[in-house]
């Protein structure tokens, strides 16, 4: 059997993983539960006034999405660490670059981007002014993107390790707080009637920039982890 | 040249060398820090407008700028270790988290209780105070993820990729101030042009600012000295020195 192309490969890797997600749609569901129960943490911790809550809620919304893709964001390699293709993958001659690439598109249409497709459901629940709503989303889409490729780096940096869950949050939310920072401004930003256009480009330039080094840094700690 | 570099990867001769230094660096250091505390607070003018609070300034800057440098410093052994597998490296590197983040921490603590009398409160949410903060979880997880690691070799390399994804940071903290208006005043001190701070202010400040970085490198040196010894605890030259010591 001749080798797969580069491209073809991703692609299967990639369909692979969605695959495997699919195939336990509760594992799909739980970060959307999350998100779900969290928000209505909300309401009961700061009361449920609704012009207050709609202060907050760019903020908290924002929090939320942030903190399910962390938690998600441990298993991406974990349970092919543990029955060894993940070492398969290092060893195969395609790039490792491009197929970390496909493990984190996989995490990201998953989570990032069907939390992103929900958000308005919560927007609404948390008394979010409608006008903010497209800029939610739009936000979501491109910074859950920047949140997997970073959290990778974490998951790959303690795959081996067996108690890897908490460290891989002391590890990657100081990377998150920028993400948060301009996502959440961006549908400040639009409440309150300024341009979210800037603040969604930086979002964009952050998603370029973690293209480019994150994969050279999650491979780095792939390699660790399965030599360690 | 490269006789010096590959010495530079030899434990004994670094544990060695390092004690000359120490042996000299460390007084000097001393008495700068000593010269500098006594010159800052006793000898230079109250400031008009702070009065005497801004004197926390001879600790409070040299902290932070230090504590950043020191993670350039991590950084770049990291990279070292990891490009060229030079042990040393990662020794260093793994000695500069904990004094980083104790750096980190100094300016943190100074910075607030400067904050109390001129701003009127112990903590804002500004843009250079969370990017330091964010600099000390930086460094903790270092510590935290080297910690974790049961296998220290890994555990080095693991550091190492984790402290430059963090280099990300370092830039945006040192600039925050002037990109973001913020409670927090520029950058004083200017290596072109006029700086906004008095010379009589300045000469001790930037005294403070030579012996921390001499403190720093003490401390880094004291570190790596100690790392070296457990590390090689079972050759030759630590037990010959263990001996050496227990007859003396």
């Amino acid at each position: 059997m001749s080798a797969p192309g580069t491209l073809p490969f991703c692609l299967r890797l990639l369909r692979r993983q969605l695959v495997l997600a699919f195939r336990r749609p509760i594992e799909i569901g739980n970060p959307l539960l999350f998100f779900a129960m969290v928000v209505a943490l909300f309401p009961l911790g700061l009361g449920p006034a609704p012009e207050q809550l709609s202060g907050f809620a760019p903020g908290i919304l924002w929090i939320i999405a942030l903190l399910s893709n962390l938690l998600t964001s441990d298993a991406v390699f974990r349970s092919d660490f543990e029955d060894g293709s993940l070492e398969q993958l290092l060893l195969s001659p395609q790039p490792l670059f491009l197929s970390v690439l496909a493990y984190i598109a996989a995490h990201w249409l998953v989570t990032g981007v069907l939390l992103a497709l929900v958000s308005p459901v919560f927007a609404l629940m948390l008394n979010l002014p409608v006008q903010a709503v497209g800029v939610l989303v739009a936000s979501l889409l491109l910074g859950s993107a920047v949140l997997s490729l970073v959290g990778c780096i974490g998951a790959a940096l303690t795959v081996g390790l067996k108690r890897g869950g908490m460290l891989i949050s002391l590890l990657i939310l100081p990377f998150y707080m920028p993400v948060l920072i301009f996502g959440s401004a961006a549908v400040q930003g639009a409440v309150t009637g300024v341009p979210a256009g800037p603040y969604l480009a930086i979002l964009g330039a952050m998603l370029c920039l973690a293209i480019a080094l994150a994969p050279l840094a999650i491979a780095a700690g792939l390699r660790i982890s399965v030599d360690a | 040249m490269w006789t010096f570099f590959h010495k530079l990867g030899s434990p004994p001769w670094l544990y060695s060398i390092s004690g000359t230094i120490l042996r000299w660096l460390l007084p000097i250091t001393l008495v700068a820090l000593a010269a500098g505390i006594v010159w800052g607070l006793l000898f230079t003018a109250p400031d008009f407008r702070q009065g005497n609070s801004y004197r926390i300034i001879y600790i409070h800057v040299p902290a932070a700028v230090v504590a950043l440098a020191g993670y350039y410093v991590m950084a770049i052994a990291g990279a070292i270790s990891l490009i060229w597998k030079m042990k040393m490296a990662d020794v260093a590197m793994k000695a500069c988290a904990p004094i980083g983040a104790a750096l980190t921490f100094i300016a943190l603590v100074t910075g607030s209780i400067w904050g109390k009398p001129t701003w009127g409160t112990w903590w804002v949410w500004d843009a250079r105070i969370t990017s330091m903060l964010i600099l000390l979880f930086l460094y903790l997880g270092v510590v935290a993820l080297y910690e974790a690691y049961d296998n220290k070799e890994a555990a080095g390399k693991a550091c190492a990729v984790l402290s430059l994804v963090g280099m990300v940071n370092i830039p945006i903290i040192y600039k925050s101030v002037d990109w973001w208006y913020s409670l927090h005043q520029p950058a004083s001190i200017k290596f072109t042009g006029e700086s906004s701070i008095d010379p009589s202010m300045l000469y001790p400040l930037l005294l403070m600012i030579s012996a921390f970085y001499a403190l720093f490198t003490c401390c880094l040196l004291m570190n790596m000295r100690a790392e070296l010894l457990e590390r090689e605890a079972r050759t030759n030259w630590v037990q010959r020195l263990a001996k050496q010591e227990g007859r003396s």
